[in-house]
């Protein structure tokens, strides 16, 4: 079918400010991903996928400025013993980062790595972004491996002796990024991999991670507090035999965020899970697109989404589980929620499943709710007040997103972001 | 202590009237105990005097050491140190036992501008209650009444009154549900917060509490009103003969 005119000019304006980079290693893939641009466009409104998130935003030739988000609080995981990367407006910053050295761990900056003849991200660098592009595509992901031009390139051949943080500042009112990240867990290996803080105006992001048999990868990542951000975000990962992945995410504030992760379980008794809690007011739109693919024998996944949503913000959670013809003894799990703090705020949720295996264990659920009204009268009636009291209902609405994350020190410290946005509105 | 006079309350739902003109004074370090057939009111007395949502105060007042209770907010009350111990009382999965009681015992001496409790003087004190209860320390860390048995939540209503300690505790059945020695619990609880500066409303329907809990007064409530008044015998008169005598003597 030929593409619809609105969105072949759309396409074509937003291609017109962008340029190709050339020579190295990553050309072809580029030249691939955008030839593959080219032939779907970018997502728009019509698109199914796209039906409950206006994709304007972020296919928009230019970015909407966003005003600099004055951090009145210490960074996130400030404290936490970590080997920092410092992106700032999408460059990296060697002079605010740690030195690159890690036991087992080798880490590059894409930009420069990028220029060699060789390299191991060769055979990553767009390979699981096209992967994740049946059976719906993905064409923010597709441009992101066309013309991204910073990341890091991480390749991990053990137990990485402490986490690695990527830190983001945004600096730039007017900065519209794009940024992808290519890791690879060797057999066995672990790595925790933090991500924080503003990145720009706008920002496309790409992670790509190949976990290798017996490797363990936990990512958490805590977006915001920017306001008026723009963000789609995608995360392929590949799952090897035994192999553990785990990914959350809190999101606080921004206009517009799309957090789409994509993961597919290739080797037998692997397990991934992938959890969010979102907190909005008002002017907030936040998408967790989550795809993930059974194609072993039993693996175990879980998606765990909550989302807070106040004054007219919204939420969508889109979710499948995908069970390939062989994928037996999967046990697949998903579940989104929403608490509306006020009714001008929604939610519009489209979970699913397809399944074509037949000894499979999955479940999925959604549901809207308002303060349980008996809960708040039992607090408030032992003396809690009610602002304090709803903030306590809601921290433990989410809780079971928040205990996705492995390590108990970093779940603490979400919390605690979570009680602090929720103070800062307390009437 | 607690006043009560001439209460009348409908519900804001619905065009029904509840409570048809309450009177009723529990004076300092006294016992009340109202009895009263299903339905009668006792519970929505006890609601509405907590300041629950849903019911309109159409005529008469409540006053709690002569400070009027009906205009303020249920966390106002509490620290006026009003206290009711739920017939059914609340889960809240996700917020910890003892996080919510230590959040309440520190709002309400914040509200009463008294300085807080700390953790130490807290965990202390809890485990010392705790265990009179026979509530284990493992319970305390559940989140708030999930899971528990019928008569554990009710014993936990009676920790939190003990942590609390409130100058006007409302029971209301705290005693249904509880096994023969859970009541003996119950009431030692009670007991051992009787004192001169203290007054207690005993909802129940079963003298057997009674028995534990001896009570200064008891009244008869019936379609929204106390109808008849007296000493414990009234209790045992309940016990023997039902309400039938009662309430068509009252008419
Ligand atoms: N929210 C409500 N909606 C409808 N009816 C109500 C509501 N609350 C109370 N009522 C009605 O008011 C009356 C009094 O109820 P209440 O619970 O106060 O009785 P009670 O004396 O506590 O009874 P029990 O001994 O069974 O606990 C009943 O007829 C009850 O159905
Ligand atoms: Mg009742």
């Amino acid at each position: 079918m030929a593409m619809a005119q609105a969105k072949l000019d759309a396409t074509d304006a937003r291609l017109a400010t962008l340029s190709l980079p050339t020579g190295g290693w990553a050309e072809a893939a580029r030249r691939d991903a955008l030839t593959r641009v080219q032939a779907t466009g970018l997502p728009g409104r019509r698109d199914e996928y796209w039906k409950y998130t206006r994709p304007d935003m972020l296919t928009a030739a230019t970015a909407a400025e966003a005003a600099i988000f004055d951090a009145d609080e210490a960074p996130v995981f400030g404290e936490v013993d970590q080997l920092k990367l410092v992106f700032v407006d999408g460059v990296f910053d060697a002079a605010a980062s740690d030195d690159l050295a890690l036991d087992h761990v080798r880490i590059e900056r894409l930009a420069e790595a990028g220029s060699a003849d060789i390299h191991w991200a060769r055979d990553l660098y767009g390979t699981l972004e096209i992967a994740g592009q049946t059976p719906v595509v993905r064409p923010l992901a597709a441009l992101n491996t066309a013309f991204a031009t910073d990341g890091v390139l991480i390749h991990v051949t053990g137990a990485a002796p402490k986490p690695i943080a990527l830190v983001y500042h945004h600096s730039d009112p007017k900065s519209d990024v794009m940024l992808h990240h290519v890791i690879r867990m060797d057999a066995g290996a672990e790595l925790t991999l933090l991500e924080s803080g503003p990145v720009a105006a706008r920002c496309n992001m790409v992670m790509e991670i190949d976990v290798a048999d017996s490797a363990a990868f936990n990512h958490v990542r805590v977006q915001g507090r920017d306001h008026e951000r723009q963000a789609a975000t995608h995360i392929f990962a590949r799952l090897g035999q035994e192999s553990r992945f785990k990914s959350f995410t809190m999101t606080a504030n921004g206009v517009m965020t799309r957090n789409e992760c994509v993961i597919e379980l290739t080797g037998d008794d692997a397990s991934a899970h992938v959890a969010g809690a979102c907190m909005g007011d008002g002017d907030f739109l936040h998408d967790d697109t989550v795809f993930i693919t059974h194609d072993a024998l039993n693996c175990e996944s879980r998606q765990v989404f909550k989302k807070v949503l106040r004054n007219g913000a919204t939420g969508v959670f889109q979710g499948k589980i995908l069970v390939k013809a062989g994928a037996q003894k999967t046990d697949g799990y998903q579940i989104s929620q929403s608490l509306l703090l006020d009714e001008d705020s929604q939610f519009l949720a489209k979970p699913e499943l397809e399944i074509y295996a037949d000894d499979v264990a999955c479940s999925h659920g959604s549901t809207s709710g308002a303060i349980d009204e008996d809960a708040l009268f039992y607090l408030r009636a032992r003396g809690v007040p009610h602002g304090i009291a709803t903030d306590l209902l809601t921290l433990s609405f989410l809780a079971e997103a928040v205990e996705e994350i492995e390590d108990a020190g970093l779940a603490e410290e979400i919390v605690t972001r979570m009680e602090a946005w929720l103070a800062r509105r307390r009437g | 202590m607690l006043e009560i006079k001439n209460l009348h309350v409908e519900l804001e739902e619905e065009d029904k009237q509840i409570l048809k003109g309450v009177n009723l004074t529990v004076e300092a370090g006294k016992v009340h105990a109202i009895m009263g057939p299903n339905g009668s009111g006792k519970s929505t007395l006890s609601y509405v005097l907590a300041g629950r949502d849903g019911y309109e105060v159409t005529e008469g007042s409540a006053t709690l050491e002569g400070e009027d209770l009906l205009d303020l907010d249920p966390e106002e009350r509490a620290s006026l140190g009003l206290f009711m111990a739920f017939q059914y009382p609340v889960e809240i999965p996700g917020v910890g036992n003892m996080t919510f009681l230590r959040t309440a015992v520190n709002a309400q001496r914040k509200a009463r501008g008294e300085d807080e409790m700390s953790a130490t003087e807290f965990l202390k004190e809890i485990r010392a209650k705790a265990k009179e209860l026979q509530i284990d320390a493992e319970m305390l860390k559940r989140p708030v009444n999930v899971g528990f048995s019928g008569g554990e939540k009710k014993r936990n209503e009676i920790l939190q009154m003990a942590m609390l300690a409130p100058k006007m505790c409302i029971l209301d059945e705290t005693d249904s549900g509880l096994d023969v020695d859970a009541m003996k619990l119950v009431a030692d609880g009670v007991n051992a917060l009787r004192d001169e500066g203290r007054g207690f409303l005993v909802i129940t329907h079963y003298q057997r509490l009674l028995n534990h809990i001896k009570p200064d007064v008891v009244h008869i409530m019936s379609n929204g009103r106390i109808v008849k008044t007296g000493g414990p015998e009234l209790a045992l008169e309940v016990e023997e003969n039902g309400y039938g005598g009662i309430l068509a003597e009252a008419v």
